[in-house]
Parts: C-alpha cells; sequence; structure tokens
C-alpha cells in the first residue's frame, strides 16, 4: 500500500492525523503536514482509509 | 441473489456503498443518482470551481476497487417507493427491486417562489448546488458584475468572498441580523460581518426580498424595507428543501428529511422502524447520544462519511440474517465537523453549536480580531467549538465535546 498526497491540493487540515496518526503528522512547529510513513503496514489500511475519506480536499489516494 | 439500490449519488451513497461492500456483503449494487455526474466533492463549489474553470474530474472522489462491480444509473431520479412490494420507481420509469436500501437523496436549494404579476425575471438567478450550477454561475461573475448574494449562511457567505475576489461589486441581503449567526451565534458572526466589510462587502441585514425587477433578466431585488438593489447577477443561497418528495405515501416519516434511529433505519409514522432502508447525510434525522437522544439533520460534510459508514455494516448484517442486534449495541454518536474557508480566514468547527444557551458562548482562547477559538456551552457542556485560524488549538477540543465545559 503507497499512500500518495497531492501537495497542490493539501491545506493542512489535519483531520488525517486524526484517522491515522503513525502516518499523518501536523508538524506543531509549521502547522504543515507531514506524511510519517509512505509505505505502511497493510495493517494501517482501515486507518488510511479513514483518513483519505475524511481529507476535506480529497488529496489522499491509495495506490496498491 | 440479493440487491442493494442506493438512491443518491452524492458522496453519501457513494460511502454507504463502499462501507456495504466492505462489511463483506458481495451481491448486487446499484447506484442510482439525479445528477449525470460520478460522485463529487461539493465544497469546492462555492470556492474554487467559482474562481477557475475545474473539471469533474479534479472534483470527483476516487473510485475504490471495492467498487467496480457497481451498476451506476446516473441522470436517473427516484419518483416513488413501496416498502410492501419492496421497489423503487425511476422518474424515467425504471423499475428497482431491492432486498437493501439506502436512501440518500440529499438537498437542493430552496429558489425564492415570488409570485407576479408580472412574471419573475429568470436570467441572472443562480443557485449553487451541483457543478452544472456553479459552472454557470462562474460564467456570470465577471469583473465588476453588480452580484447580489441572498443569505448570508456558509454558501452565501462563501459566495460572497469568492466574488469579492473576483472583483465583483458583492451586496448580501439576509433576514438574520448576522451573517452566519445561526450556526455560529452572534460574537462570530458579527466579527465575521467586520471582516468582510473590510473586504468590500455591503450587507442588507433584517430585511426580507419582496420581489425581483427585470423583464428577462434581472436587474434589482427589491427588499422588503423599500429600496431595490440593483443586480447583474443574483445568487440565492436562503436555505435548502430536503429531497424527499419520492418518499411520500411510503409511510416513512418525511416531516423534516428522514427521521430514522440510532441504527440509521428509517422510521415509519407510526414510530417503527424498517428493517433494510437506512438513511445518510443530510437527510438523516437521527438521535446522537454525544448530546441527547432527540433526532436532528446535520448539514456538515463529515456526515455523509459518517453515516454512510455506520450504515454499511448494519445493512450488511441484515442481509446476512443476522439481525440488528449488533449495530444497536454500538451506540452512534458521530462528532459534526465543519469547516468554512472565506479570503484567507479558516473557519473550523466541531459539535453542535446551535445547541448552546443563549449566554453559552464565550471566547476560550484568543483575540475575536485576530485569531480565536470560541466555546458553545449547554448547561455545564461543551456542546461545541469554532475557531478562525488557531486550529491546532481547535482541533485540541474534539475529545472534550460532550464532556464538561473547560475550566479557563
Amino acid at each position: 500500500m503507497k499512500v500518495v498526497v497531492d501537495m497542490d491540493k493539501c491545506q493542512d487540515h489535519g483531520q488525517c492525523a486524526f484517522a491515522a496518526p503513525e502516518v499523518f503528522l501536523i508538524d506543531p512547529g509549521t502547522s504543515k503536514l507531514v506524511v510519517l510513513q509512505d509505505e505502511p503496514d497493510e495493517a494501517f489500511r482501515d486507518q488510511v482509509e479513514e483518513a483519505a475519506d475524511v481529507c476535506p480536499v480529497q488529496a489522499i489516494t491509495i495506490e496498491d | 441473489m440479493q440487491r442493494v439500490v442506493v438512491v443518491g449519488a452524492g458522496m453519501g451513497g457513494l460511502r454507504a456503498a463502499e462501507a456495504v461492500r466492505k462489511a463483506g456483503y458481495s451481491d448486487e449494487l446499484v447506484l442510482a443518482g439525479a445528477e449525470t455526474h460520478m460522485p463529487y466533492n461539493r465544497p469546492p463549489l462555492s470556492k474554487e470551481v467559482l474562481a477557475t474553470e475545474v473539471e469533474h474530474e479534479k472534483v470527483a472522489f476516487p473510485l475504490r476497487a471495492v467498487l467496480g462491480d457497481v451498476q451506476w444509473r446516473l441522470g436517473a431520479a427516484a419518483s416513488g417507493l413501496d416498502l410492501g412490494a419492496a421497489s423503487v420507481t425511476l422518474a424515467d420509469g425504471g423499475q428497482l427491486d431491492y432486498d437493501g436500501l439506502v436512501i440518500a437523496t440529499g438537498l437542493r436549494p430552496r429558489r425564492l417562489d415570488l409570485s407576479g404579476p408580472p412574471p419573475t425575471p429568470q436570467a441572472g438567478r443562480h443557485a449553487v448546488r451541483t457543478l452544472d450550477d456553479a459552472a454557470a454561475l462562474r460564467k456570470d461573475l465577471q469583473p465588476g458584475a453588480r452580484v447580489v448574494v441572498l443569505g448570508a449562511g456558509f454558501i452565501g457567505c462563501e459566495v460572497a468572498a469568492t466574488a469579492r475576489l473576483l472583483g465583483c461589486d458583492v451586496v448580501c441581503v439576509a433576514i438574520d441580523p448576522y451573517p452566519m449567526v445561526r450556526p455560529l451565534g452572534r460574537v462570530l458572526g458579527a466579527e465575521m460581518q467586520r471582516r468582510h466589510e473590510a473586504k468590500g462587502v455591503q450587507f442588507r441585514l433584517g430585511t426580507g426580498i419582496v420581489a425581483f425587477h427585470g423583464d428577462d433578466h434581472v436587474t434589482g431585488v427589491e427588499l422588503s424595507e423599500g429600496t431595490v438593489v440593483p443586480a447583474d447577477v443574483v445568487v440565492e443561497a436562503i436555505s435548502s428543501h430536503c429531497n424527499t418528495e419520492w418518499l411520500a405515501g411510503s409511510g416513512i416519516d418525511i416531516s423534516d428529511g428522514v427521521l430514522c434511529d440510532n441504527t440509521l433505519r428509517a422510521v415509519r409514522g407510526d414510530g417503527g422502524p424498517v428493517e433494510g432502508v437506512h438513511v445518510v447525510g443530510d437527510l438523516a434525522r437521527f438521535p446522537n447520544p454525544l448530546f441527547d437522544d432527540v433526532p436532528r439533520r446535520v448539514e456538515h460534510w463529515n456526515i455523509p462519511t459518517e453515516t454512510g459508514k455506520r450504515v454499511g455494516p448494519a445493512l450488511a448484517g441484515y442481509l446476512r440474517g443476522e439481525g440488528y442486534d449488533a449495530a444497536v449495541d454500538t451506540p452512534f454518536a458521530p462528532l459534526p465537523a465543519f469547516w468554512s474557508d472565506q479570503y484567507d480566514i479558516r473557519l473550523q468547527s466541531y459539535g453542535a453549536l446551535g445547541l448552546a444557551d443563549e449566554d453559552g458562548i464565550e471566547i476560550l482562547e484568543g483575540d475575536i480580531t485576530d485569531e480565536v477559538v470560541v466555546g458553545y456551552r449547554r448547561g455545564d457542556v461543551l456542546v461545541g467549538v469554532a475557531g478562525l485560524g488557531m486550529l491546532p488549538r481547535v482541533n485540541s477540543y474534539r475529545a472534550v465535546i460532550g464532556h464538561s465545559w473547560p475550566e479557563t
């Protein structure tokens, strides 16, 4: 599973970081999105799908 | 072979379809929608899609592999439901029998019906709900155009902001005393009015609209106070109608949206839930135990997804013959969430702000004229927060909404 974030779309809403905290982080200093794992383990699939679903600008896609 | 029919191909219908598949349902799945477009994300319609030409593919939801074998019936509005026969009638005459049904037909903008004579002009009048609506409005938002926005809710204010950024002259007319006052209350409403006015938007508040002026093309809007506001473009963002006409006579309670129980089963007028018939999105009027046991509709962006994910496993379990016990044992208590972008202002909110006591709105952190977090209290319970900027701070309250008011 590969996580792709379209950084042109991303507006740092941070909803993904609540859905999948091991994969997405809003940097407390810059308030910008940091992707912690580009290719997370299958165990994170539900969380990452949730993160993609709750992204207000739909910037997250999952490539298998 | 069983068949699940999802009526409404917006975000709620899409999420419900994904969730029922993910929960193991593998038989026939039909998604029918009135629009001809595949499901797409609506928030950009009052912002990016008005500002620049944006194609459907830029706002379309990515289609998951799990929906590879869905039968799409687009451009096919539903016209009737027969619960006894378990059958949906489509406006094109088609008939869809179902074993499980998801009601996801959402809302449409309320258009002003100001009766003549003379007949009211049509050209130059817009509403914003669909991609086609937004594309039509974009053509009229030319620099210097006189734009009158009717309604000062989120959509009205977002359209006003976008039109100002495009160089239009903008007047916003509303019956409310402040913009966005019903969702946000007076404190944030007044501040947002100040910020819009600083960008050049004029407000005519506390007034109704009695007539459109113009023959074929609208030339002005007559207010109840007697003045006429000249207009080249009018955007009607007053409120919404529930798309429930197709359910009339079915026996389901459609007095406001579609009444549901906490498993999102539709409820009959006699109070009994309908097994196998579920409701998602803006239409779903459900009790949320995060707050209380009163069923309410929630027109926030995260609710179609939350309700869709609730319905998927419940409906799949029902179709396997397992009944609803597992779903009933897992209460559904989603945290409502919304945001709004106006100019460079990010407004973010969680909870049910409308439940706050009249004197229950207080600044929790920050400065109202800059960045701020506002709390909404009912009794001694924090029912919601809203912030201008300060996103990490706003987000920090998510877990405490529905609990005691924070000591500051």
